[in-house]
Formats: C-alpha cells, sequence, structure tokens
C-alpha cells in the first residue's frame, strides 16, 4: 500500500469516515449534549484531545502490549485521559462541567475513540495516529456542532446563546429535548445519505458499537 | 418519608420518566443495534439488569468505603470502568461454567456491555444523586436508593427496548423515501417513542405524592 499523505489522514476523519455520520460511532454523547452549540463545541474539544492523546499513547505502545489483553488496556489509557481532562475542564471550565454532567467521564466508552485505536492507532505510527485522531475529533465535533445549530436555533432561537429568531415567534421547544435529537438526528443522516445516492458513493451503515464487535 | 415509598418512586421514574434509552440518551448502541428481533432485545436488556444492579453493588461501596474515605474520588472513571471491565468477564466466566443454557442465550450480549455507556452512567450518576445521602440517612439508606435506581434503569432499559422492536417491525415493513431507508427512519420511529414517553411526565409526583 502506498504511503498515505499526512493531509489525507487528517481530512478522512472529516467527511469520508465521519465518524458520526458515516460510521455511526458515538451516538450517545452525539444526541445528548447537542441541545446547545456551545455544548457541542465543548464536548467535541475534550473528546478531541482524549483521541489525540490516546491515540498517540497506544500507537506508542503498539508494541509492548499483548494481544490478549489489548482491550484492558486501551480502556486503562483511555480512562486515564479522561480523568485528566476532566479535572482540566472542572478547573478551568466549570460551567461547562455542569452542562455535560455524566457525559464528560463517559467519553471513556465513546465508541469513536476505542474504535479508531483498534482500526488505526495499533497499526500505523505515533505521527499518523495523532493526526488520524486530529481528523476524527474534528469530524466529531463537526457533526456535532450541525446537530446543535439545527437543534438550538429551532428550539431556543439562538445560535451560541445570540439570539437568531426574534423573540415574538414562538419557540419549537420539542427540538432541544429528546425526541427532538433523534429526529434531527435522523433528518440529518437521511440527508447524508441522499448526497452519498447522489455522487454515487452510498455505504452500508452498520450501527454503532455493537455492530462493530459483532463483525 | 417511608424507605419503601421513596424506593418504589425511584423505580417508577427511572422506568417511565428518566428512562435511560429515551429520555437521557445513555445506551443507544444497543437500542439502535440489537432491537432488530425482540429475542436479542430481551436477551441484551435481562444481561444489562444483571449487570447494572451488580455493577452498582460493587462500585457504590467501593466509592464511598474506598475512594472517598482516602481522598482518591478523582479516580472514579478509572475505578468504575475497570470494575465493570472485569465483573462482566467474571460473570461470562461463571455463567459458562454454572449455568450454560443461561449463557447460551446470554452469553453474546455480555462482551458489548463493557462499553455500553448505560452501565457506566448508572454507576457514576448513583455515586453523584445518592452519595450525599450516606452523611444524612446512613450508608443502608443510600446503598437501598441506589440500587433502586440501578434495578429501575434496567427495567427501563428493558421496556425501551422491547416496545422499540416492534416498533422496529412495523417500520421495516414500510416503504419510506428511499434516503430515510434503514437507520434514518428507525431514528425517526425512536424519536416519536421518545415523545411517547414525554407524556409520562409528572406521573411519579401524583402517583407517590413526593
Amino acid at each position: 500500500m502506498a504511503e498515505k499523505s499526512k493531509l489525507s489522514i487528517v481530512t478522512n476523519g472529516l467527511v469520508k469516515e465521519n465518524p458520526v455520520l458515516r460510521l455511526v460511532l458515538g451516538t450517545c454523547p452525539t444526541l445528548a449534549v447537542s441541545t446547545a452549540v456551545s455544548n457541542a463545541l465543548g464536548m467535541g474539544f475534550a473528546a478531541t484531545i482524549v483521541l489525540i492523546c490516546a491515540n498517540m499513547a497506544i500507537s506508542a505502545l503498539r508494541k509492548v502490549i499483548p494481544g490478549k489483553v489489548h482491550l484492558p488496556c486501551y480502556i486503562v489509557i483511555i480512562a486515564t485521559f479522561v480523568t485528566i481532562v476532566q479535572m482540566l475542564v472542572k478547573a478551568f471550565a466549570p460551567e461547562l462541567d455542569t452542562a455535560l454532567g455524566v457525559y464528560l467521564p463517559l467519553i471513556v466508552v465513546n465508541c469513536i475513540i476505542l474504535g479508531r485505536a483498534e482500526m488505526f492507532a495499533c497499526k500505523n505510527n505515533v505521527v499518523d495516529s495523532a493526526l488520524d485522531g486530529l481528523g476524527m475529533g474534528v469530524g466529531f465535533t463537526l457533526a456535532l456542532t450541525a446537530m446543535a445549530t439545527i437543534r438550538e436555533v429551532l428550539g431556543n432561537g439562538t445560535w451560541l446563546g445570540f439570539t437568531v429568531i426574534p423573540e415574538s415567534i414562538p419557540r419549537f421547544t420539542l427540538m432541544t429535548s429528546a425526541p427532538g435529537g433523534f429526529f434531527t438526528f435522523g433528518l440529518l443522516m437521511a440527508l447524508v445519505v441522499w448526497y452519498e445516492t447522489k455522487t454515487n458513493n452510498k455505504i452500508e451503515r452498520k450501527i454503532g458499537c455493537a455492530a462493530e464487535k459483532e463483525a | 418519608m417511608a424507605l419503601g415509598v421513596k424506593l418504589a418512586s425511584i423505580v417508577f421514574s427511572m422506568i417511565l420518566v428518566n428512562n435511560y434509552v429515551l429520555a437521557k440518551f445513555l445506551g443507544i448502541c444497543p437500542f439502535l443495534g440489537v432491537s432488530k428481533k425482540l429475542n436479542s432485545a430481551l436477551g441484551m436488556s435481562l444481561a444489562v439488569i444483571f449487570v447494572m444492579s451488580l455493577a452498582t453493588a460493587v462500585t457504590f461501596p467501593i466509592q464511598i468505603f474506598i475512594l472517598d474515605a482516602n481522598g482518591l474520588g478523582y479516580l472514579q472513571t478509572i475505578v468504575f470502568i475497570l470494575i465493570i471491565a472485569v465483573l462482566v468477564q467474571l460473570i461470562e466466566i461463571a455463567m459458562k461454567k454454572y449455568m450454560p443454557p443461561l449463557y447460551n442465550s446470554l452469553g453474546v450480549y455480555l462482551p458489548l456491555i463493557t462499553t455500553n455507556c448505560a452501565v457506566l452512567g448508572v454507576t457514576v450518576l448513583n455515586v453523584d444523586n445518592y452519595a450525599p445521602d450516606v452523611a444524612v440517612y446512613g450508608f443502608g439508606y443510600a446503598f437501598a436508593e441506589a440500587m433502586a435506581c440501578a434495578v429501575g434503569a434496567g427495567l427501563g432499559f428493558l421496556l425501551a427496548m422491547v416496545l422499540f422492536s416492534g416498533v422496529r417491525k412495523r417500520v421495516e415493513m414500510a416503504n419510506p423515501p428511499a434516503c430515510f431507508q434503514g437507520l434514518p427512519i428507525t431514528l425517526v420511529a425512536a424519536s416519536i417513542t421518545s415523545m411517547s414517553f414525554m407524556g409520562f411526565g409528572g406521573i411519579v409526583e401524583n402517583l407517590f405524592g413526593v
């Protein structure tokens, strides 16, 4: 296989293998924190940092970790970085900590991170793994922000806290509650599938982490 | 308030109002991935109830007596995920040896549970919600609350999975626009299921007068 260019590794995660809309990983945080753009950006940023660090560490240790216990090892590495990010967020952005709540520690079980460790970091060198983590993280953030934009504008009339729909128009508050999350995700997914069919590169979607391990 | 009423109100609110899947978005992967057939939906949910209760029974005392007592609260995430991973492995081994029929029906779902965010979620949320009660009402009371919450969350997961596998049967026979086929229409169906659960808001307050 020809050496992949560094740029293509980064852009791979943005569009071709967008973790949320193409690989359908990390659905729980996507649905849960996309009620406001600020939460989506915070979550995306936290997950990106964990992805880059965990990918680098796992890639650096890939020859040391024995195959039989690779999963527990990956989980410990990921949990360590999540704890570090958790402490940093608590110290420097306490409002974000309150907004994300339990979803911040739950980055540990975000299948994007474990998935990338299994699919990419354990086979590639440190620099490529870091770039892959960056691409995937930004792809995750983009998808989250797109969802949050739809939900916050329709449900709350604001974008990143700024009012964009005049107060006189009633809010469609259902969008910021649970059903709105599922609905927006479904619509966004349908839009992506529609574009794929148009450009003729439709892919078969497996659903989430469960499908990944059953395969 | 009597402990019994409190526990019943926790269980009911976890099943109907704060349903983990439909209201809190925890455990979406198995909800979308394993709900195609009623049998597998049932198997997965039973395994989840089992692991959730056991994980809470182990992690809650560990948090109170080991981590908090020694000022190690920040290790929560690492410790909990490891305990869950180890527990799932142990259950798998024990089940394989002593309960082969149960293993044959639930075994395939067990490895998937380690990375199920609903299980880690329930242990973390239990500590967040009920650890302060230890100082007020004593450990036994808080532990009972946490266990009720874990069992209720598991039952809520079961209800959502079973209901949704029925909804999905109908959705699969429908004929949506091409771009909605598969996952997108499933998500829209989940949205409507979730909307129907919003109707339960306030039911617990009225039932138990809390």
